[in-house]
């Protein structure tokens, strides 16, 4: 009985010290952030290497970043995951070909992910240090994810409807697009906000793809410096700008905060399963 | 190869009375129809992977007649189904061997045109599937595949098959609304019409009554009935009391030591049950077995 | 599969999307291994090991400071976060109320979303003063071992309670019906019946601690030397890479792609051993 109550202490000891822990980061982030946050911080361009100024350029060019993933992320992984759910079986060579090079795929760490876009697309395409570049870059790196929920997704319709559509006399095409791709919708936006939440946490994939400038971009073949990445830089190569990082850091948070939720309301519900980004 | 004993001296009863739906007068009962063959089904063997699920079946469906097919769970009835209208297709790992004919037809064949079969013979499941869509939708997707695009045929259609179906009167003000509120046996309505919709000349049953309530199983149960000579059906029933008000035929499906369904006994309805040739047929009919 | 006509052309269509999906990963591999050719033309493999020190640009090549600091690192990390996991899972799945138990999930996945990038400048700016009250610099092993901790910390716990979700009902009640206290029950049934989820977890977490970057290399200090304690300042595998890719040119950029791959083969070793065991999915 001593065991089980001392169990029981440290069980709630340890569960109060990480929630302890995790409150001091955020408390720590909001306390010194909130003071610099306002709109002209939003909307500014940094100046002083960050130390004063705003984060506006930074935004722009991390939604642009953003967007580039996962406008071609979502056709590869959708098209991926509807192969793999609807037009092949379980143990088919492709299938176990396929689902076993992505898992491989979702393993590889981050910076590997940084040292092959700079690789490929950087100087093999030649996109050079761009806006292109990192987001291609983070397409890559969130495909396993978007691939995984939109599989499960589509595994998750009643496969009632297939076969009654079948019966039918209709295509698995029009099966697909009328009733299977709309009743994995939740699912669907759920992976999309998952794998936006994974590229918006990546700093080591950035740094030498998208790069450190932090102009305002004036097209994709430009390099941007994204949220992450100017945190990062500010906190490591800019003394003095702790401020802003601050700042940016409560930004990015509270992003995160807004993607994550969306992500875990709808994978809740539509997973029925808890997710993790990172 | 038949089993059944054929009987030409029946006669076709068609009284004209009862004009409520546009389907026609409720039969009084089996027998009725000539027997000629629709579906001609030679030593069919249907495996999952490598285990049989069905050894050498041979049947005759009968055109405008309802076939029953009766038996203890997991004796091949529904796989038998599924081969009539090719969903085994859709079972990975599922093999079908032997012959079978529809219209002079091999329905077996590799080059089958499968979405044109199914349409000729369709196919109504044990829960009702109704599509998360509206009703009119439920009842439009696959016309509209169909390629029936012009809004007035559609209404037409539409009407004409919830009419036959006799959910008409129930659903026309609110055609908008999900199917999905539906009850349970409007909502069986609702897929049959559905199938209808696209003119079939079979309907596959597969215990389209078990999973209503007893008063819409009644009224499906009456609908089965009134499709008898539009409609060749053939329906997969535990409920042998219903098979017997219901069909001209009945199969008996009975499972051998070595896990395979088979069929014992094919024949009239009535000789089934009343006159049964084979002592498992017996037996179960009697309900001392299975 | 049987397929209609118009199925046929949409699977092929499909099909090509999922085959460059899959090629991604061997175009990784080329790449990591196009670049790093040239090194690996000339310089033996065990001069990885055996050169005096890390200076790529006079052709030195010793990788084992660094990689013995991923690993040192990655070890502290999963022997701290590896009870401190399992107890918050414990917290969430027997000890707590259900209310406060959905709150505190919902806290560990939220954490679980928190960039690398702002627990590294937490750590740097936080914790990084505090160990250096303790021992100066604070740039130091256990720093990183720290922030590397809260960041495996939300993996592991999440797993495990996934495992143990996973523990059939019938078992733990069975077990609570033989009046067995709660820790009997959750030490007797519990945990054993999740251990393989457990494992898995863990070889995950191991897996993110050694690919991760940022953290690390925010608050460990990054120097290039074989560590003696835990408050030596070190340079793991990831972050020199990050550090020194910006410049490397030649030879040197081509030894950081083979730490690239000596890095991606770790994390795929690991990666592959917890796929043996059978678990509940629970990430991405």
């Amino acid at each position: 009985m001593i065991k089980n109550a001392l169990a029981s202490a440290l069980i709630w000891l340890i569960a109060m010290l990480i929630t302890g822990v995790f409150a001091w980061l955020l408390a720590d982030i909001i306390i010194h952030g909130l003071p610099h946050l306002s709109w002209s911080f939003l909307v500014e361009a940094p100046g002083n290497a960050g130390r004063s100024g705003g984060i506006g350029p930074v935004i722009i060019s991390t939604g642009l970043i953003l967007l580039v993933a996962v406008i071609t992320a979502v056709p590869f992984g959708l098209a991926t995951a509807v192969l793999l759910s609807e037009f092949t079986q379980r143990n088919s060579r492709l299938g176990r070909l396929v689902r076993g090079s992505l898992d491989v795929l979702s393993g590889v760490p981050s910076i590997v992910f940084g040292l092959f876009g700079n690789a490929f697309f950087c100087i093999y395409l030649g996109l050079g240090f761009s806006i292109l570049s990192g987001g291609l870059t983070l397409a890559c790196m969130i495909l396993p994810i978007l691939i995984r929920t939109a599989e499960e997704g589509l595994q998750a319709t009643p496969n009632d409807y297939r076969l009654a559509s079948a019966a039918l006399g209709m295509s698995r095409s029009a099966t697909l697009v009328h009733l299977l791709l709309p009743a994995a919708t939740p699912a669907l936006i759920a992976g999309l906000m998952l794998g936006l939440g994974r590229a918006v946490a990546e700093t080591a994939a950035l740094i030498f793809t998208s790069g450190y400038v932090d102009r305002m971009p004036d097209s994709l073949f430009d390099s941007g410096r994204a949220l992450s990445v100017h945190i990062y830089d500010l906190s490591m190569n800019v003394a003095g700008g702790d401020a802003n990082a601050y700042s940016s850091a409560l930004v990015l948070i509270l992003l995160l905060l807004f993607i994550n939720s969306i992500a875990l309301s709808l994978a809740n519900h539509w997973l029925h399963r808890s997710v993790v980004t990172v | 190869m038949s089993h059944f004993i054929n009987n030409k001296s029946e006669q076709v009863d068609k009284s004209d009375t009862d004009d409520t739906y546009t389907l026609g007068p409720l039969q009084s009962g089996p027998p009725c129809c000539i027997p000629e063959p629709l579906i001609r089904v030679e030593n069919l063997s249907l495996y999952y992977a490598a285990k049989p699920a069905l050894e050498s079946v041979s049947l005759d469906i009968y055109k405008g007649c309802i076939t029953a097919l009766i038996g203890p769970s997991g004796c091949g009835k529904t796989s038998f189904l599924s081969v009539l209208n090719r969903l085994t297709d859709m079972i990975p790992g599922c093999r079908v061997s032997g012959k079978v004919h529809f219209n002079s037809t091999n329905l077996l064949s590799p080059s089958l045109d499968v979405q044109g079969l199914r349409r000729d013979i369709g196919m109504i499941f044990q829960k009702p599937v109704p599509f998360p869509l509206s009703i009119r939708r439920n009842i439009e997707l696959p016309l509209r595949e169909y390629g029936m695009n012009k809004q007035a045929d559609l209404n037409e259609v539409m009407q004409q098959v919830l009419r036959d179906v006799g959910l008409w009167h129930e659903v026309k003000n609110r055609l908008e609304s999900p199917a999905q509120a539906l009850s349970g046996g409007q909502q069986q309505r609702l897929c049959i019409a559905r199938a209808l919709a696209l003119r079939p000349q079979v309907l596959l049953m597969d215990e389209p009554c078990s999973a209503l309530d007893p008063i819409s199983s009644g009224i499906v149960e009456d609908l089965i009935q009134r499709l008898r000579d539009k409609y060749t059906v053939v329906i997969v029933t535990h409920n042998l009391a219903q098979a017997r008000r219901i069909a001209n035929f009945a199969g008996f499906f009975w499972i051998r030591e070595q896990r395979a369904g088979c069929l014992i006994e094919f024949g009239q309805c009535k000789q089934i049950f009343e006159a049964p040739a084979h002592e498992l047929t017996a037996a179960y009919v009697n309900g001392s077995r299975g | 599969m049987f397929l209609l006509r118009t199925d046929r052309q949409l699977a092929f269509l499909l099909g090509s999307c999922a085959l460059l999906s899959a090629a991604i990963v061997l175009l990784i591999l080329l790449f990591l291994v196009k670049e790093s050719w040239p090194v690996l033309q000339h310089v033996a493999l065990m001069r990885f090991v055996t050169d005096a020190s890390w200076h790529p640009v006079q052709g030195l090549y010793k990788l084992t400071p660094m990689l013995s600091a991923t690993l040192y690192s990655t070890l502290g990390a999963i022997l701290l976060a590896t009870p401190l996991g399992i107890a918050s899972a414990l917290f969430s799945r027997y000890y707590a109320p259900p209310f406060l138990a959905g709150c505190y999930r919902r806290l560990v996945e939220l954490l679980a979303g928190v960039p690398s990038v702002v627990y590294g400048f937490w750590g740097l700016t936080t914790l990084v003063p505090l160990i250096g009250r303790l021992h100066p610099p604070g740039v130091s092993l256990l720093t990183g071992i720290l922030v590397l901790t809260l960041m495996i910390l939300p993996t592991v716990a999440l797993t495990v309670d996934a495992a143990l979700a996973a523990v059939p009902v019938a078992y733990v009640r069975s077990a609570a019906a033989l009046g067995l206290s709660r820790w009997s029950l959750i030490s007797g049934v519990a945990l054993p019946a999740a251990r393989s989820g457990i494992t898995a977890g863990i070889l995950l977490a191991a897996g993110r601690a050694i690919g991760e970057t940022m953290a690390v290399l925010m608050v460990a200090g990054n120097v290039v030397e074989q560590p003696h304690s835990i408050f030596d300042s070190v340079r793991t595998l990831t972050a020199n890479i990050a550090l020194e890719v910006a410049y490397a040119t030649g030879d040197h950029r081509a030894a950081l792609f083979v730490s690239g791959i000596a890095l991606m083969t770790l994390v795929l070793v690991l990666v592959g051993i917890a796929e043996c065991f059978p678990r509940k999915r629970y990430y991405d």
